[in-house]
């Protein structure tokens, strides 16, 4: 049975749209346009124990109204979801002691106070005995490095250790689900890592179900096997990484080093040249064609080395991005058109 | 049982060390209470020599600054500075989905860091009250009996219920109206008047009177005051702190109500 089992999940906002200038706005103290944002279309999606799951997608694409809803935070306009067998958003406070949400651009902590009051505060509200609650504490402290920072005042932590205990509260009642929203926004690569190794460790170690949003694709080659791509409110693509790539992209990267002098003037009749600098060169080549093009090449001329890699993923994931929902206007005919695209390539 | 009195007994004694975590603003804030009610003295004193008058609307002078001491202590316990404007920001920059996450209650939670504030302001501030009251004891007709005492005691708890639940609403109006800045003044110029905080409210004409007779404004500064004084008659005493708690508790359930109106209209604003 599935952790996260979600059926025909719709959310809609009605927005206020404000036109520019002073007369407009004297006009909208008397009339008001609205206009609906439909920021989930209708998502189906089981997601099962022990999963570490990525949900991508552009700004406004419903990644985080999602979790929103299966954590309870807003109510949706129709369908149905379920976590852990519990309706989020009656929030029950069985399911609440039973998952966390982070969240990288909001602090729960006790802003004036060191963490570990904050930390004793959940142990409090979630009732954990005092035994489990030093152990996890402990633990989870080891494996962040931060046990010299417990008695700082959190206002006084850098975006990075802040980022860190936000994960040790989340995670001190040893929640089964955590719903992470760009938690390594705006970090350093340094403490990007640091967090991605802390998770995937936490993870293997726990067995615990993950859903993450990131922005970061190193977050997600190094944590995800499963990716949910959700474009103009719709999942347009659920599958592995690798799938990402075979279905949305068409080209792969030849990367060649002949030998001295053997290099052809000609490269373009292989493919597009995306780089020269003799003797190396690298050119995009179609999918289809890479047997052909390779075996042609390795016939007529001198190869010392010789590479073929799919193209940076960012690059793919950014295409497909840009099939989809245009980021300002999520709720618009062109964005549900453009979705509509993306969700047809993918088929 | 246990469990929740240790949860509350935690989320208090958070809140008061928070409070003491900036002790400059604290300290200034707690001791510069005390400037109006000097300035109150002078101004009715001058009011009394202008109008050539030992009395007005049943005050004497005495009385009229006994009743502003009075209405200091009560608005010490029902006044709640930043509490529907702090709900409202929670609101709008999205801090309140803590309380829609983790099991905690929100009207408890603000509950209890209230009562930890006000306690911290009392532990300081009971100083210069104390010293305030014993310069200005010659101003007071006595000490009331027994049964009034109990009866002013239980205002002023019935107060701090009062005041905390009513701003507490105006603050969850925020999920409709996201800014209530507007709101709040227009309360607070109604608070101003007819709690009995600018004036005592005896002294105003019908039918202004009974009109404020049937707010709840009056039981946050005036009506301890009155008990205090003698003012209300002793036959309805518990009638009107009967009044008082009926407001409480129309206010616990229009806050409860609000709040879980509020919660699943909530548009998880801020990111």
């Amino acid at each position: 049975m599935a952790v996260i089992e979600i059926r025909s999940l719709k959310k809609s906002y009605r927005v206020y749209q404000k036109q520019e200038g002073l007369a407009a706005s004297l006009k909208s103290l008397f009339h008001r346009q609205y206009r609906d944002v439909h920021a989930v279309r209708g998502i189906d999606l089981d997601v099962h124990k022990g999963e570490f799951v990525a949900f991508l997608g552009p700004n406004g694409a419903g990644k985080t109204t999602t979790l929103k809803l299966l954590s309870g935070v807003i109510t949706p306009t129709s369908g149905t979801a379920h976590v852990l067998g519990f309706v989020p958003w009656e929030r029950e406070n069985q399911y609440r002691r039973r998952f966390a949400l982070v969240m990288g651009q909001k602090n729960q902590l006790w802003w004036d106070l060191p963490a570990q009051e904050s930390f004793q505060l959940h142990q409090k509200i979630y009732c954990i005995e005092p035994g489990a609650f030093q152990r996890t504490k402990d633990e989870l402290v080891d494996l962040l490095g931060v046990g010299a920072l417990l008695g700082r005042p959190v206002r006084e932590l850098s975006l990075g250790e802040r980022m860190k205990m936000e994960l040790i509260a989340a995670l001190l009642h040893s929640p089964e689900v955590l719903f992470l929203d760009e938690p390594t926004i705006g970090l350093d690569v340094v403490a990007q890592h640091n967090i991605q190794k802390f998770l995937k460790h936490y993870q293997q170690l726990r067995g615990i179900t993950i859903l993450l949003t990131s922005h970061y694709m190193k977050d997600v080659a190094a944590l995800c096997k499963r990716v949910v791509i959700i474009a103009g409110g719709r999942i347009v693509h659920d599958g592995s990484l690798a799938a990402v790539i075979d279905r949305f992209s068409d080209y792969k990267v030849l990367t060649l080093q002949f030998a001295d002098e053997q290099m052809p003037a000609d490269l373009a009749r292989f493919g597009e040249v995306l780089e020269v600098a003799a003797p190396r060169a690298r050119i995009q080549v179609d999918r289809t064609e890479i047997s052909r093009v390779l075996s042609a090449i390795l016939s007529n001329y001198a190869i010392h080395d010789v590479s073929v890699e799919d193209p940076p993923l960012e690059e793919v994931i950014a295409s497909v991005f840009a099939m989809s929902a245009s980021p300002a206007q999520p709720g618009d005919a062109q964005a549900e058109h453009a979705a509509d695209v993306a969700a047809s390539a993918a088929k | 049982m246990i469990v929740r009195a240790q949860v509350w007994w935690t989320i208090l004694q958070m809140c008061i060390a928070e409070r003491l975590a900036y002790r400059g603003d604290f300290i200034l804030g707690t001791t510069m209470r005390f400037l109006p009610i000097v300035t109150q003295i002078f101004l009715w004193t001058a009011v009394f020599a202008s109008a050539q008058s030992d009395q007005m609307a049943g005050y004497s002078r005495n009385d009229v600054v006994a009743y502003y001491l009075l209405t200091m202590v009560a608005r010490a316990f029902s006044s709640m500075p930043g509490l529907a404007s702090g709900i409202a920001t929670q609101i709008r920059d999205g801090q309140i989905k803590k309380f829609l996450i983790q099991p905690i209650d929100l009207i408890g939670f603000s509950l209890l860091a209230r009562i930890g504030h006000k306690l911290v302001y009392y532990a300081i501030a009971i100083g210069p009250f104390a010293a305030v009251f014993y310069l200005c004891r010659g101003f007071f007709p006595g000490w009331p009996a027994g049964e009034v005492t109990a009866a002013f005691v239980a205002s002023l708890v019935l107060s701090f219920l009062l005041g905390f639940f009513l701003e507490s609403s105006l603050g969850l109006a925020g999920f409709w109206t996201l800014e209530i800045s507007s709101l709040l003044f227009v309360y607070m110029l109604f608070n101003f008047f007819f709690s009995g905080h600018m004036f005592p409210l005896d002294i105003v004409p019908d039918p202004w009177r009974t009109a404020i007779e049937y707010l709840p404004l009056k039981y946050l500064a005036y009506f301890p005051a009155a008990i205090f004084l003698g003012k209300v008659p002793e036959n309805r005493l518990w009638l009107e702190v009967g009044v008082e708690a009926a407001w409480v508790a129309f206010f616990i359930v229009l806050c409860r109500w609000l709040m879980h109106r509020g919660f699943n209209r909530y548009s998880g604003f801020g990111g």
